[in-house]
C-alpha cells in the first residue's frame, strides 16, 4: 500500500512587503487572510483574489493565488461571473469601504442571490487612498477631508444590509481580532455568500483626524448600533449550484432549429405587396400580421414585418407594416401601402401619413366610424356588425387582414387558414379568418 | 415530403438570430438588464444557454452585466451581453477593461433613437461613433454591423472569431428594427459554423508584447497554475507598473495587434458597377433601403455603385478606397446626424460626399436615397 504525503501550502504570500502606510490594519487583515488559507489547505491555483480599488486594491499583488484587479466598486460583478462560470474556485473579494458604497447594489444583488464568494470589507471609515475623503461608512460626525466640520450623513451598515437581504454568513470584527483568521476561514468555507466586515486603522487619516483607536473601536461600533461578531449565520442554497440543480433536466437539450415552414401553396403575388395595419395594442395587431405573413410563407412568399407601437404594450397603438414579396427583398419602411386595414382610433390617428401617401389603386378597409377617411385610395367599409357573431377585440386585426387577402389574393387563403391552424389560438383565430372572408364577400 | 427546389423557410427575427449564433460559437454565459429594444436576446438567453449547458444572468443593472461577463471568460467562458444606448452608456467603464485586460467578449448594441431614454421602441442608427469611442483612452475597437437576419447570425459568429482572435472586445452594432423585425429567411441562408476555437495556456505570463502585434494565448482561472489579470497598466506578468517603457509597450500593444492586422477585419458587400459616378455607402438597417435603391437607380439606367460596410470599426480604407476610384460623388443614408459620413469624407478625397440622414425615428426610404444619388 502506498501512501501520498500532502504537504499543506506553507504560505500563500509572495515574498514582498506590503506597500501600506505604519500602523495601516490592511497588512494584518491580509495576514489573517493567509493564515486562512493555509488552514483550509487550498490549491493557489483555485483560489482568485479579487480585488477592488483603493488600497485594498493593491492587495492582490502579495499573494501567490490567480488575481483579478478590476474598477472601483464593481469586483463582486467579476467574482460572481468567475463563479458561475466555474463554480469550484474559491473566489475571494477584497475592498475597501469606498467599495461598498460606489458597488452597493452589486453586494445587495450578491446578497440577495447567495452567490458562493466571500467578501472581505477593509472597513478604515475614509478614502486612504484619495486623500482621506469620506466614505459610505464614515460615522456621523466624522472629521474627513471633505467633512470638515462633520460628516452629516447615516453610515451604512453593510452587514445588515446584505445579512436581511439573504447573504448566508455575515460578521463584523476588525483587524485585532485574535481568530479572524477562523472568521475568515469560515465565510471562505460557507458555499454561499460571506461578507465580513472588518474595521481597521487609517493611519494616514481618519484616526489624524479622529478619537478613534484600537483601544475603543469596539466601543465605538457598540455606540454607533453596528454590533460586532457573527451577526448572520445560514445554510441557503449557492446560487451556482442551484442553477445548475434547477436547469439539469433542460441540459443537453437544445430547442431544435430551424424551424421552417413548409411551402404547400402557390401564390399569385407577382410584386412585393405592402399592406399596413392599424389599429390599438394588446388588439393582436402584431400576431395577426404573422399569421398572414406565414400564410404567404406557406405560399412560397417572402414575409416580414415592422411592428411599431409605445413601450407601454398594451395601450395606445399598435401599428405593423408587412410585406409580401414574391423574391427576396431587402428590408425597408412601407411609404405607400397597397392595402391598409384602419380598425381602431389609436391606429387612425397614427395612419395619416400612409393613407396620404397611397394612390387611387390603393385600397383602405375600415370600420364605419372612419368611413369619410381622407386618401386618394378606395375606402371599403367593413361594418363589424354585418359578421354573424360580435367580433372580439382581439380578432379585429386578423379579420380585416384575412378580408385584405380575401378582397386582393396574394395568396390561397386556405394557406392562410393552414398557418392560424398551425399556430396557438388556433380556433379563434380561424374563426376571424372565416369572418374576414365573409366580410369581404359581403 | 418536400423537394429539394422547395422554398424552406421560417420567420424569425435578429434577435433570435443572434442567440442562436452565440449559441454556435460556443456562448456559455450571458449576462444583460432589460432594456428595449435588446431584451429579446436576454430573454432568448435566459431560456436558451441554461439548454447548452451555460449560464445566463440578468444582471441588477448593465455595469453588473457586463462585468459579470468579464468574470466569466476569466473563469473559461465565452461570453455575449446585450443591451442598447443607455446600458453602452454604462458599459463603458466595462469596455476600458476589457481592451485594457484583454477580455474576449461580444457586445450587442441594438440601436434605439438617444439621446438619454430617447425613444425605447424606436430605430436610430445614433450610437456609431459612440461604440467606437465610448470607453477612456481611444484605443481601437472592433464593431460589426449586421443588415439583415441572416447577416446577424454570421456577424454574431464572426464578431467571436475577432473577439478570441484579437483577445478583445467585439461590438455587434444592430438597431430595433434589425433586432425585432419578423423576417422569412430561407433556412440554407444561414451558414454552417464551426464552434469558435480558443486556445488556453495553462501556465506563463499572461500578457506578451513582443513583438507589439501579438496575440499571447489567454490564461483562464482554474486551468493550470495561477496568474494575474489587471485593468491597471501592467507588464506582462499583470503586475501595476508605472515604468513608461512598459506602459508604452503595453498601450502600443492595444493598438498593434488590431491596426496592424486590419486586412483580417475589413468586411464590405461591394455591388460594383462600372463605370459609376455614384457610391451609395451603408451600413445596417439602412443598407435596406441602399441595395433597393441601387437596384432602382440601374433599372432606370444609372450606373450606381453600393456599398454595404460590415466591418465599421477600424474603417475598411482598403475596400472604400477601391470602391471610390472613379466616383464623383458619394452617398451616405444613416440614421443619425451624419456620423459616418465624417469617415467618408476623410477618405473621399474631392469627392462631394452627400448625406441622407433621418433623426425622427422613421426608415430612411429607397426614394430618399435614390433622389439623392440621381
Amino acid at each position: 500500500m502506498s501512501t501520498i504525503t500532502i504537504t499543506p501550502v506553507a504560505t500563500f504570500r509572495t515574498d514582498d512587503p506590503y506597500p501600506f502606510c505604519p500602523g495601516c490594519g490592511h497588512g494584518p487583515v491580509l495576514d489573517r487572510l493567509n493564515e486562512a488559507m493555509i488552514k483550509l489547505d487550498l490549491d493557489p491555483a483555485k483560489v482568485v483574489i479579487v480585488s477592488d480599488i483603493g488600497c485594498s486594491g493593491l492587495s492582490d499583488q502579495y499573494f501567490v493565488t490567480s488575481a483579478f484587479h478590476g474598477l472601483h466598486g464593481r469586483s463582486v460583478t467579476y467574482a460572481t461571473g468567475i463563479k458561475l462560470a466555474n463554480p469550484e474556485l474559491e473566489v475571494v473579494v477584497i475592498m475597501g469601504d469606498g467599495g461598498t458604497g460606489i458597488g452597493g447594489t452589486h453586494l445587495l444583488s450578491a446578497a440577495r442571490r447567495n452567490i458562493g464568494v466571500t467578501v472581505i470589507v477593509m472597513n478604515n471609515l475614509n478614502f486612504g487612498m484619495t486623500g482621506g475623503q469620506h466614505s459610505t461608512t464614515t460615522p456621523e460626525g466624522g472629521v474627513t477631508a471633505t467633512t470638515p466640520l462633520g460628516n452629516l450623513e447615516h453610515p451604512l451598515d453593510i452587514c445588515a444590509t446584505v445579512g436581511v437581504n439573504g447573504a448566508a454568513y455575515v460578521y463584523r470584527g476588525s483587524s485585532f481580532d485574535h481568530d479572524l483568521a477562523d472568521r475568515i476561514a469560515e465565510g471562505i468555507r460557507r458555499p454561499g455568500f460571506a461578507l465580513l466586515d472588518i474595521w481597521d486603522l487609517c493611519t494616514a487619516y481618519y484616526v489624524r483626524s479622529n478619537k478613534f483607536t484600537r483601544a475603543g473601536m469596539e466601543d465605538s461600533m457598540r455606540s454607533w448600533g453596528l454590533e460586532p461578531g457573527l451577526l448572520y449565520d445560514r445554510q441557503t442554497p449557492e446560487y451556482a449550484t442551484a442553477y445548475r440543480r434547477i436547469h439539469a433536466d433542460i441540459a443537453g437539450k437544445p430547442t431544435p432549429r430551424p424551424r421552417p415552414v413548409d411551402a404547400t401553396h402557390e401564390a399569385s403575388l407577382d410584386e412585393p405587396m405592402a399592406l399596413v395595419v392599424a389599429g390599438s395594442a394588446g388588439g393582436k395587431i402584431r400576431s395577426a400580421a404573422k399569421i398572414v405573413a406565414l400564410g404567404g410563407i406557406r405560399s412560397g412568399l417572402w414575409a416580414a414585418q415592422r411592428d411599431d407601437y409605445p413601450v407601454t404594450v398594451k395601450a395606445g397603438h399598435s401599428v405593423t407594416e408587412l410585406w409580401l414579396a414574391p423574391d427576396e427583398m431587402p428590408m425597408a419602411a412601407v411609404s405607400a401601402p397597397d392595402v391598409m386595414a384602419v380598425i381602431s382610433a389609436d391606429g387612425h390617428a397614427k395612419a395619416g401619413p400612409y393613407l396620404a401617401a397611397m394612390g387611387a389603386d390603393g385600397l383602405v378597409l375600415t370600420v364605419p366610424d372612419f368611413a369619410d377617411l381622407d386618401t386618394k385610395a378606395q375606402v371599403r367599409v367593413l361594418d363589424p356588425k354585418a359578421a354573424p357573431k360580435r367580433i372580439p377585440k382581439t380578432s379585429m386585426g386578423l379579420v380585416y387582414l384575412s378580408a385584405a387577402i380575401a378582397l386582393t389574393g396574394p395568396y390561397p387563403i386556405d394557406a392562410l387558414r393552414e398557418a392560424a391552424a398551425a399556430g396557438s389560438f388556433a380556433e379563434v383565430n380561424l374563426e376571424a379568418i372565416d369572418t374576414g372572408v365573409l366580410l369581404a364577400r359581403s | 415530403m418536400t423537394t429539394s427546389t422547395a422554398p424552406r423557410r421560417e420567420y424569425v427575427d435578429g434577435a433570435t438570430a443572434i442567440v442562436r449564433g452565440a449559441i454556435d460559437a460556443g456562448c456559455t454565459f450571458f449576462a444583460g438588464y432589460p432594456i428595449t429594444p435588446a431584451s429579446g436576446i436576454l430573454m432568448a438567453m435566459m431560456r436558451e444557454l441554461p439548454k447548452v449547458g451555460g449560464v445566463a444572468m440578468q444582471g441588477e443593472d448593465e455595469i453588473a452585466s457586463i462585468g459579470m461577463c468579464i468574470g466569466a471568460v476569466m473563469g473559461g467562458a465565452k461570453a455575449l451581453t446585450a443591451t442598447s444606448g443607455p446600458g453602452i452608456s454604462l458599459y463603458s467603464e466595462h469596455i476600458g477593461l476589457a481592451v485594457m485586460g484583454e477580455v474576449p467578449l461580444v457586445i450587442v448594441d441594438v440601436q434605439r433613437l438617444g439621446p438619454a431614454t430617447g425613444g425605447a421602441t424606436t430605430v436610430a442608427q445614433g450610437d456609431v461613433q459612440f461604440v467606437r469611442w465610448g470607453t477612456a483612452g481611444g484605443y481601437p475597437m472592433i464593431v460589426l454591423a449586421p443588415s439583415s437576419t441572416p447577416e446577424s447570425y454570421e456577424l454574431t459568429v464572426e464578431a467571436f472569431e475577432l473577439s478570441e482572435r484579437f483577445r478583445c472586445p467585439v461590438v455587434l452594432l444592430t438597431d430595433k428594427e434589425l433586432a425585432m423585425t419578423l423576417s422569412a429567411v430561407d433556412v440554407d441562408a444561414y451558414p454552417d459554423v464551426e464552434p469558435v476555437a480558443r486556445t488556453i495556456k495553462d501556465t506563463g505570463l499572461p500578457y506578451s508584447w513582443a513583438p507589439a502585434d501579438t496575440v499571447e494565448p489567454m490564461r483562464a482561472y482554474g486551468v493550470g497554475d495561477a496568474f494575474r489579470f489587471t485593468g491597471s497598466t501592467h507588464d506582462e506578468g499583470g503586475y501595476i507598473t508605472k515604468l513608461p517603457a512598459k506602459v508604452g509597450a503595453l498601450n502600443e500593444h492595444l493598438v498593434a495587434k488590431i491596426e496592424d492586422h486590419r486586412d483580417e477585419i475589413e468586411m464590405v458587400d461591394l455591388d460594383a458597377d462600372e463605370p459609376a459616378d455614384t457610391v451609395i455607402v451603408s451600413y445596417g438597417v439602412t443598407a435596406g433601403a441602399a441595395r433597393a435603391a441601387v437596384g432602382r437607380l440601374r433599372a432606370d439606367g444609372t450606373p450606381v455603385t453600393g456599398v454595404v460596410v460590415k466591418s465599421l470599426w477600424p474603417i475598411p480604407v482598403t475596400s472604400l478606397t477601391e470602391a471610390f476610384a472613379g466616383a464623383a460623388r458619394i452617398v451616405v443614408p444613416e440614421l443619425n446626424v451624419g456620423l459616418y459620413r465624417r469617415e467618408i469624407e476623410r477618405i473621399a478625397g474631392r469627392r462631394d460626399v452627400i448625406g441622407v440622414n433621418r433623426i425622427d425615428g422613421k426608415l430612411i426610404t429607397v426614394d430618399e436615397i435614390v433622389e439623392a444619388a440621381r
